[in-house]
């Protein structure tokens, strides 16, 4: 049996078709609709509310977490003030990606961490001799995402105080009717929004004060389907999707590093000791053996392919999550592992490994695809991510 | 006096105009616009009328944008942000509805509860009008050529068409023909059974248009429907964010973004010609600006007859566009209310109130509808298209309040009488009580009401008569008859002077193809 997350007694009410999914274990809700145009829509234009539950949360505290950490992950944690997250991924001693999450200063010697995979031995592995408490709040911790250009206007008035001066990448704490929260301005949708931390035994209540408040505002409830879109438009990867954790891998091959899946920027190049950081500094002059980059479609190649059987092109309205192999000049060069019809930029897109030297933005290639039972290769342009990046994101 | 020189200039800032612009200015033209109304948009504007309150004053969904245009000018880039708009309910008068919803088959389900036997045709008839859909798409995109001429483009682009055409095979052939000769009723009826489906289905024929669901030739405006499901993926009939005048701001910015020049509050007064050619334009305040190419987006009327000097033009011409059928039909009503209607069919909050709302209960209600028009008068029991753009998008009205959009018709232009205010007023209580007859509650709920009949449409965006087309769809005046025979490919007979409005082929609808097809026109002439 899967588990259900905190919310479940909200959202299983609203999902009408029973399109459930599961992550990490839990059940979660693809789309509430049959499909998921609106919910999609509402987290480019109004606001969405999304169930981030299955998430793996860790409570670390002590006088060595901060320690504990900064050895774990590639980001430099004496950086990190209070009230501040850290995106940012984790390696192995070989400098191989094992996961990707936040970390969150909560307080002077206590943080917050999230990870798409069960964390608990490997914290604990790190944190030997250290004077540090590593507790699993996974199932005692609900998270809300709400996203969506007027996510600030919904949350502030919920919280009763202006959100505006909380900053892109901080938290606060907070009520909401009387809930004790903490707020943080993250999320996995690329556009402006927070994330809702909230003890499990509130969070119907923190679910039913936030539809109350927002719907006016066109808050909408969103699934894993909605959320996929927006995350491949953000550019966003995701873990045993776009890259195998250095601990699922069962070949050398899959391990990708930091630099290879467009995380070279979230590893610091000055910090003291930390997981890997012999084989990155290695790596960091020569450049990475693989680039992971965006692919656009290019419309006309793709609409020919579907004409010359008679079709109008044929789209999907869910993302997908497979491997497509990548050509140039009829020599594979990588691989696409998910991509989307954009609703909103109205382009085919992928997220890609491309081989050295393939990855530069603007480089032609083709990508593999299915027209009428065949595999055929549309004309394709390698792409800087984001590929959606609005102003208010971090404004 | 050195004013600046430009190397075209557009007449009116409506969609088409802007996307003349953009695609000129694209290709390195100076290129200025004028738009005599202190918003750019036409009949695509979206204004705060009542304080918080924003109406997409005329044009309220976005129809058949073409994707190459979104494509070309990179509109996702520029603000276009087009939303689902998903579903169609019909209010029966026995307090029953019709519904058609976002998936097909509670669409379907719903159907056979008034009947398995339109449920299944629906399926059957869908793929005919998307075979037909695709039989025509490719006109969309061309300039219409003209079977009388023997000039080697017009040869070409008929072999092209015939080639089209002869491809379909026998029986998509015949039915198109049918679909280009029939009224929508007789079409229909063809195919169903259950009443509120056919006159809801028929509606989609005899908007913007002088004809009822029984005139002949209705039927070929339903295939403007499907078009836009051929082009599902770019979500091409939906609900721009900001309503349709943000679209046009989105053109506009992807004019700007190319070099054009945007000026509002400018109103031309008319082309300047010298011989049989044009060198610029003068505005109501006296200023002359030059150009060696000027384009009209204004309707045919105005582009030859108001601009210019209808005696320097040919006789023919002259006559073609005096006989070319404006007659707007329609009008429209935009409320700002406190709270949401509350529909006797489907009480309460729900997913219709998201869609459209659709007032055509019986073919017999819309041809009646139109037997009130036929004879002056507006329709006491009017065909409605109802949309609540604030479900959709609630930064139209201020949190938890709403704007509703009515489409109305019939509401003739040549009212008999004539039209006043007390009269206007009187057409928008008709709409009101007959909404009202599904939606008890709507009157209770408004906080102001604008109403525009088809005098009020030609009085502010200047459309001649109301028509929100620049003219009828009717088949006379379609494709290489439109505006008039000869000069459908965007010239007129002074040299350097273009059309580029819906008057000119394709037609109306925010779909920026008659803007496109006159600026290739004109880099294809000079190169």
């Amino acid at each position: 049996m899967l588990k259900t997350t905190p919310f479940h007694p909200r959202t299983s009410a609203l999902v009408r078709a029973q399109t459930w999914r599961r992550w990490a274990g839990y059940q979660m809700a693809s789309a509430y609709d049959p499909h998921p145009d609106r919910e999609y829509a509402a987290i480019r234009s109004a606001a969405a509310l999304m169930d981030a539950s299955p998430l793996y949360k860790y409570r670390i505290e002590g006088p060595d977490a901060l320690r504990l950490l900064d050895r774990t992950i590639t980001r430099d944690m004496t950086k990190l003030a209070v009230g501040q997250v850290y995106y940012t991924p984790w390696c192995d001693a070989a400098g191989k990606v094992i996961d990707d999450g936040t970390v969150t200063r909560v307080g002077e010697r206590a943080y917050r961490f999230t990870s798409a995979d069960s964390s608990l031995r490997w914290l604990h592995l790190n944190a030997h001799r250290l004077d540090v408490m590593i507790e699993d709040v996974s199932e005692s911790l609900a998270a809300l995402s709400l996203q969506g250009p007027l996510s600030r206007d919904i949350l502030s008035a919920a919280a009763a105080r202006d959100l505006a001066p909380l900053k892109y990448f901080r938290m606060i704490e907070g009520a909401i009717r009387g809930i004790p929260v903490s707020i943080s301005r993250t999320g996995y949708t690329g556009d402006l929004g927070f994330e809702i931390w909230v003890d499990a035994a509130r969070a119907v209540d923190l679910w039913d004060a936030l539809i109350e408040v927002g719907t006016p505002w066109g808050l909408t409830p969103a699934g894993v389907w909605a959320l996929d879109l927006a995350r491949i438009e953000a550019g966003l990867i995701m873990m045993d999707v776009d890259y195998f954790s250095a601990h699922h891998a069962l070949i050398e091959a899959r391990k990708s590093s930091p630099f290879e899946i467009n995380l070279g920027w979230a590893v610091s190049a000055t910090k003291g000791p930390f997981n890997g950081r012999r084989a990155l500094a290695a790596e960091r002059p020569r450049g990475p053996a693989w680039g992971f980059v965006g692919l656009e479609v290019e419309w006309g190649s793709f609409e020919r392919l579907f004409a010359a059987h008679g079709l109008p092109p044929q789209i999907p309205n869910v993302a997908w999550r497979a491997s497509a192999p990548v050509y140039r000049e009829g020599a594979q060069i990588g691989y696409a592992t998910s991509g989307c019809w954009s609703p909103l930029l109205k382009k085919s897109l992928a997220l890609a490994h491309l081989r050295a030297p393939h990855f530069a933005p603007g480089t032609h290639v083709e990508l593999e695809v299915t027209v009428e039972h065949r595999r055929e290769r549309a004309d394709t342009v390698v792409r800087k991510l984001p590929f959606f990046d609005p102003e208010r994101k971090k404004a | 006096m050195s004013a600046a020189r430009y190397d075209a200039i557009i007449v009116g800032g409506g969609h088409n105009g802007l996307v003349a612009a953009a695609y000129l200015a694209r290709a390195g033209r100076k290129t200025l616009v004028l738009e005599r109304r202190p918003l750019v948009g036409g009949a695509a504007v979206t204004e705060e009328i009542f304080p918080g309150f924003k109406f997409s004053v005329f044009s309220y969904v976005v129809s058949l944008l073409r994707p190459e245009i979104i494509r070309d000018l990179d509109l996702p880039s520029h603000g276009l942000q087009i939303l689902p708009l998903e579903s169609t309910i019909t209010p029966l008068d026995n307090g029953d509805y019709l519904g058609s919803w976002a998936d097909p088959d509670e669409t379907r389900r719903e159907l056979a509860r008034h009947s398995p036997r339109d449920a299944d045709a629906a399926v059957v008839f869908g793929r005919l009008m998307h075979h037909m859909a695709m039989a025509v798409k490719p006109i969309l995109g061309m300039v219409p050529p003209d079977p009388a001429s023997l000039a080697p483009a017009d040869l070409g682009g008929l072999l092209r068409l015939g080639g089209h055409f002869r491809s379909l095979g026998p029986e998509r052939f015949h039915a198109l023909h049918k679909l280009m000769t029939m009224s929508s009723a007789d079409y229909l009826d063809e195919w169903f059974e259950f009443d509120a489906l056919k006159a809801t289905k028929s509606a989609s024929g005899i908007i913007g248009t002088f004809l009822g669901p029984r005139s002949p030739g209705s039927a070929y405006v339903l295939l403007h429907h499907y078009m836009g499901e051929i082009d599902g993926a770019f979500r091409a009939w939906g609900f721009q964010k900001g309503g349709t005048g943000a679209i046009s701001q989105t053109i506009a910015r992807a004019a700007r973004a190319h070099g054009a020049e945007i000026r509002t509050g400018a109103a031309v007064e008319r082309v300047l010609v010298r011989g049989d050619e044009v060198t610029g334009v003068a505005l109501a305040s006296g200023e002359e600006l030059t150009a060696p190419i000027v384009i009209s987006g204004l309707d045919p009327r105005l582009t030859f007859t108001k601009l210019l000097d209808a005696k320097s033009l040919p006789a023919p011409l002259v006559d073609g566009v005096r006989r070319y059928k404006f007659r707007g039909s329609s009008g429209k009503v935009n409320l700002a209310l406190s709270g949401l209607p509350d529909f006797t069919c489907l009480p309460g909050m729900g997913p219709h109130l998201r869609g459209a709302i659709s007032v055509s209960p019986s073919l017999e209600y819309l041809e009646r509808a139109y037997d009130d028009a036929k004879y002056g008068e507006f329709s006491r029991h009017p065909y409605m298209d109802v949309v609540i753009p604030s479900m959709i998008d609630p930064q139209m009205a201020p949190p938890g309040k709403h704007v509703m959009s009515i489409f109305v018709q019939y509401a003739p232009y040549r009212l008999n009488g004539g039209w006043n205010d007390a009269r206007r007023e009187a057409f928008g209580d008709a709409v009101v009580k007959t909404l009202a007859r599904y939606a008890p509650n709507l009157e209770s709920l408004i906080l102001h009401r604008q109403v525009l009949t088809p005098d009020d449409i030609e009085r502010i965006t200047g459309l001649s008569e109301g028509n929100i087309f620049q003219g009828e769809l009717a088949l006379q005046q379609l494709f290489f008859l439109r505006p008039v025979p000869e000069w459908a490919k965007y010239r007129t007979p002074i040299r350097g002077y273009w059309q580029c409005g819906a008057g000119t082929h394709p037609g109306g609808g925010i779909m920026g193809a008659s803007g496109r097809l006159a600026a290739l026109q004109i880099l294809r002439a000079a190169s």
